[in-house]
């Protein structure tokens, strides 16, 4: 079991034949997920090593089956390319793209109501399901099949780290995903939670997530009602200055309104076990997801 | 992106929003010509820095004759403004703002931001206009109105006459509010806003509307379609390194401490300084050199990094992944011969060929310093400035 993605996930990557998308496309192959067509407007007829390029989403869809996006496509096009896998009926679109307006992505936002589709990000490592197929940018060597736990995060490295430390205490991975760095994201992590919740294979979360906005405190919330499975949680930015956007687009504390400080404190009063200090996050899972 | 308050008030003009007559002065002489030409006292003289509490610092005067405007505009140009948001050493002022004095009737707030968790465009107004909202939202919430808006579908009448009735706006001027409230809505989306103030917007005694204050911020990743507001881009007030960071594509912001930091990735970048702070350290930077980091970009952060003077010792904090921990140690060690590393540097790696990485840094014959985990790299640059 595991959420969003598995080995039965037909993969169709929007920007195959750019730089990155070459890349990590083949380090998603080489991991084992399906690849089965790619889409680079101009360029359909083509092949990317063994992948068939296709001019548009829809063509693809209809040619292959695939019913999953990666887009690495540059920003100033990447709102259409979400747009364009939408109205393709992907079932889930995973868009790494950083730097996306945020104008556009609340656009998006609206547009997927009642839309079948799941967007995951923009600015995002992606997801993995460890030993069944790896959509995104992630080093997938460093993951541990099997689970027990589901990872959650606005953030790329940061969830490598903690994934990394799972991994060396023997503890494996449902499913690991990055919802992005953004103010305004596809996927947020109660949609996250909930599916967690409901995998029966998952036992416990490790949430991480960063100043600015409310996410966190959401995801609080919600856990104190819903969630019964135990939940680990890191807030980076303890130190961060106010009114500074820390590299992520969404990562700033505006006013008193964001700070790490104050969502720690929501967390644990919602029951999270909040991890203080990131040398120890290992120790510390081992430590609550005592199975 | 930030801009002056003359700045904005140009998009403000361009977009049909009235605001005060006037223009920016570099000079006194500039300032006196200036006020002459409204043709009428009071005058009002304006600091132009990006740091919000002008007003409180002493940046903003009521000039009653062409010598007080001469003279206020010396002193605001002469020294540095100080303010809640400037820190203690202030903010050279290089432009002052002259403008027509106006007879106040009504002070209103009035705002536009994206709502970071409805994905709407939101109106925060208020009646209570001059005060810093976040306090009006403390003391008073029931004073302030809230509008969302949804970016597909746009503003229409039912959202402006929620505001106009909000605010109680007599009815002699509820038809001009609405303009008003739909150009500012405009102006927001065409300009890709991250933020849109005003504070105040003021109802004069001979009931027109008018922007007393205007603030903009601007969506950095949408500068790419906003080449005429990029042209606004003031970097005499931006941080000096930061700015030469820009050049590189390289995330950087200077801070008050002494541990340098170089780390890819923004939010292990945020973990590693509060990891600095734990070990009772002080970072003297946030620097996310990125996933697809190569040798120069490794290069000038490193340059950048020991420009600030404050630094006493560096931690690199890689998580090799698509950036290679071997490569980060070929760039780290190229680094170190061209630009001559004068503080201890400690490095943790860990990841992709991290063993192989490990290599090169110990052949280097270089004083790096190498960490076996997070605990141990923190300790160590906290023991190495704390002596």
């Amino acid at each position: 079991m595991a959420i969003f993605v598995d080995k039965e996930t037909k993969l169709l990557v929007q920007g195959i034949t750019g730089r990155e998308g070459q890349f990590h496309t083949r380090q998603c192959i080489e991991y084992g997920t399906h690849v089965v067509a790619g889409v680079t407007p101009g360029k359909g007829g083509q092949n990317m090593d063994k992948v068939p390029v296709f001019n548009s989403v829809q063509e693809a869809a209809e040619e292959t089956g695939a019913d999953c996006s990666m887009i690495f496509v540059p920003p100033a096009f990447a709102a259409s390319a979400i747009m364009e896998a939408i109205d393709s009926d992907m079932d889930v679109i995973i868009a790494i793209t950083e730097g996306i307006p945020v104008l556009d992505m609340m656009k998006i936002k609206n547009y997927l109501q009642g839309k079948k589709s799941r967007l995951i990000g923009p600015n995002c490592p992606g997801i993995i399901t460890p030993g069944q197929c790896k959509i995104g940018i992630m080093p997938g060597v460093i993951h541990k099949p099997g689970g027990p736990i589901g990872v959650v995060s606005r953030s790329g490295t940061l969830t490598y780290e903690v994934v990394h430390q799972l991994t060396m205490k023997g503890i494996g991975q449902t499913t690991c995903l990055g919802i992005g760095g953004d103010p305004v994201t596809g996927t947020n992590f109660i949609d996250c939670l909930k599916a967690f919740e409901e995998d029966e294979e998952t036992r416990g979360v490790v949430l991480v997530g960063e100043i600015g906005g409310t996410a966190e405190e959401e995801a609080a919330a919600y856990i104190k009602e819903k969630v019964s499975k135990p939940v680990v949680g890191f807030i980076a930015g303890l130190s961060a200055p106010p009114g500074r956007r820390m590299g992520h687009a969404g990562a700033i504390v505006s006013g008193s309104s964001g700070t790490a400080q104050s969502k720690i404190e929501v967390m644990k009063e919602a029951g999270i076990h909040v991890c203080d200090h990131l040398g120890r996050f290992g120790d510390y899972c081992a430590e609550v997801f005592n199975f | 992106m930030k801009i002056h308050e003359y700045q904005a008030k140009q998009l403000f003009r361009n977009h049909h929003i009235p605001v005060p007559e006037g223009d920016v002065a570099q000079n006194p002489e500039e300032a006196c010509a200036l006020a002459e030409r409204l043709g009428g006292f009071p005058v009002v003289v304006k600091a132009q820095i990006h740091a919000g509490g002008r007003g409180k610092g002493g940046g903003v005067k009521i000039a009653r004759d062409l010598d007080e405007v001469q003279s206020m505009t010396e002193a605001i140009l002469g020294s540095p403004l100080v303010t809640p948001q400037t820190g203690p050493q202030g903010k050279k002022v290089r432009k002052v703002l002259v403008e027509q004095g106006l007879d106040i009737d009504q002070e209103l707030y009035f705002s536009i931001i994206p709502d970071r968790s409805t994905a709407q465009i939101m109106i925060i107004a208020s009646r209570a206009g001059g005060m810093d909202i976040e306090e009006v939202a403390a003391t008073d919430p029931d004073k302030i109105i809230r509008v969302l808006i949804n970016p597909l579908t746009g503003i229409d009448s039912s959202h402006c006459k929620n505001v106009v009735t909000g605010l109680n706006i007599p009815d002699s001027l509820t038809a001009e509010f609405s303009t008003l409230v739909e150009n500012l809505y405009g102006l927001f989306v065409e300009s890709d806003c991250s933020l849109l103030e005003i504070n105040p917007l003021v109802i004069t005694k001979q009931e027109s509307l008018i922007a007393l204050d205007a603030k903009i911020d601007i969506d950095d990743n949408a500068l790419f379609r906003q080449k005429d507001i990029l042209k606004f881009r003031d970097t005499d007030e931006e941080d000096p390194l930061e700015v030469e960071a820009s050049k590189f594509n390289l995330n950087y912001i200077n801070l008050d401490g002494n541990v340098g930091n170089m780390v890819n990735g923004a939010g292990l970048a945020m973990a590693t300084m509060d990891l600095i702070k734990n070990a009772g350290a002080e970072p003297a930077n946030f620097l996310d050199v990125g996933g697809g980091a190569d040798e120069e970009m490794v290069e000038n952060g490193f340059r950048i990094i020991l420009e600030d003077e404050n630094v006493k010792g560096i931690l690199i904090n890689i998580f090799g992944g698509i950036l290679r921990c071997d490569v980060l140690a070929e760039g780290v060690v190229t680094a170190a011969r061209k630009t001559g590393i004068k503080v201890p540097v400690v490095i943790r790696m860990q990841g992709t060929n991290v063993e192989k990485g490990r290599e090169i840094l110990a052949a280097s014959g270089l004083n790096l310093i190498t960490a076996a985990d997070l605990n141990d790299a923190a300790g160590k640059i906290a023991a190495i400035v704390g002596k």
